[in-house]
């Protein structure tokens, strides 16, 4: 371990801490330091661009590089907005699926199956948290063909599975009324995006 | 019944209505059922119902929707009291010949499976005496073509939720401007990550922010029209 302060900082979206821990582990990182905006932002994503430039502002003056792991998260381009007005760079990508499988990948099994809904190790193991309580359905499963009528299968796209996770995914899936399949991504997703900061 | 709910008939009208509105709000069906039914057996016009107190309920939770005092479930929630409410109204409504404000041909864009937000676009522009032709999801740009030609709409209407399949809208535009068509139609885009400037972009002539935002729109953009 270095003896001198990060140089780098990596805000990432909280469900993608695990997995960003779990990288920033490797030699050569230690210069990166890690910090996280909630993971619920999820299902509210219109407050992440705001949330996100505060994050930057309140530590811009102690990093010399500010990464920023977050997809578009479905906030059209306001998180790249904030990035670029504030001299940040993105991982690039949508969503978390998308740097998670490589765009292009991603790109062939959204036109081949658009009724997909992807789980990452993190949503698999929040799923009763940030889907099912998430979207009213604990309270309400009258809603799940509302929500979930036009879907056709669950995607579990792993980066560090356990049986545990996969036996949780499939459930998931069978609480959702959805076909189930499984794709293994590991991290070479975000290792490559890490692997290019700045000492 | 508990003890402490309502008793619907006991309500004078203007209570009823007010009542009506609450349980709009708390999407309590059985409720918004029981209310249409009182308000049509007191002589109200099918609709004066519509429009006073199931259109009105749903522009209440359409605004604390976007201030973010509601979610989705209570919305869908509600969407689903007003469906309720309409299944009785509608029949009477086509009987009576209410108001007829223009005709909407909408769907989502290819690539995107998406249809809480139309469907709900579709409740209040009917609910606003529109006609509305929906032609679902994962639509390509023949589909919104064939359904121009076939039904002859004011609007056309296109949703999604996808930041990777909103920009499909353009798609449909350009081939519309290609045909010589786009000017014969109003051109309407919504859903989540959409904005103004978006909507711009792709040559839409208008951004329908939420349900309710849609169909004063749409009213504006259609009187525009008959007086140019």
């Amino acid at each position: 371990m270095s003896d001198k302060s990060p140089s780098t900082l990596l805000i990432a979206c909280g469900a993608l801490a695990s997995e960003a821990s779990a990288i920033l582990k490797q030699e050569g990182l230690d210069h990166v330091k890690l910090t996280c905006l909630p993971a619920k932002l999820h299902n509210t994503p219109q407050f992440i661009p705001d949330l996100l430039r505060a994050k930057i502002r309140e530590h811009k003056d102690e990093f010399s590089e500010i990464l920023v792991l977050y997809g578009d998260c479905g906030t059209a381009g306001g998180i790249d907005t904030v990035v670029e007005e504030e001299g940040a760079r993105r991982i690039e990508g949508a969503h978390c699926y998308e740097f998670y499988s490589g765009a292009k990948q991603f790109s062939e099994m959204f036109d081949e199956q658009p009724g997909t809904f992807y789980l990452t190790d993190f949503l698999v193991r929040h799923f009763e948290r940030l889907v099912w309580q998430g979207l009213g359905l604990d309270r309400h499963p009258e809603l799940l063909p509302m929500y979930f009528g036009n879907y056709t299968r669950v995607l579990y796209m792993g980066q560090m599975p356990t049986p545990e996770l996969m036996d949780m995914a499939k459930e998931a899936a069978k609480r959702l009324e959805l076909g189930f399949d499984y794709l293994d991504t590991g991290l070479v997703g975000l290792e490559k995006f890490l692997s290019v900061t700045h000492k | 019944m508990e003890e402490d709910d309502v008793n619907l008939s006991e309500l004078d009208d203007k209570e009823l209505v007010e009542q009506m509105h609450d349980d709009l709000y708390d999407g309590l069906a059985e409720e918004i059922t029981e209310g249409t039914q009182i308000l049509l057996d007191r002589g109200w016009e099918p609709y004066k119902v519509l429009t006073e107190a199931l259109v009105e309920g749903m522009r209440i939770v359409g605004v604390d929707f976007r201030d973010g005092i509601l979610f989705v479930p209570e919305v869908l929630l509600s969407a689903g009291s007003m469906k309720a409410g309409m299944a009785i109204l509608k029949p009477l409504l086509a009987a009576t010949g209410a108001p007829k404000a223009g005709k909407m041909v909408i769907g989502t864009v290819k690539g995107d499976i998406h249809d809480i937000g139309k469907n709900l676009v579709i409740m209040m522009m009917e609910g606003a005496g529109f006609e509305v032709i929906d032609i679902g999801i994962n639509n390509p740009v023949e589909n919104y073509l064939e359904a121009l030609e076939e039904h002859k709409p004011d609007i056309i209407g296109m949703s999604a939720l996808l930041t990777t399949t909103m920009p499909y809208m353009k798609v449909v535009v350009d081939a519309m401007i290609e045909k010589g068509i786009r000017n014969d139609y109003i051109v309407m885009v919504g859903g989540a990550p959409l904005n103004e400037e978006f909507a711009d972009s792709v040559g839409a002539d208008a951004y329908g922010r939420d349900a309710a935002m849609t169909v004063e729109l749409a009213k504006e953009k259609i009187a525009e029209r008959a007086a140019a």
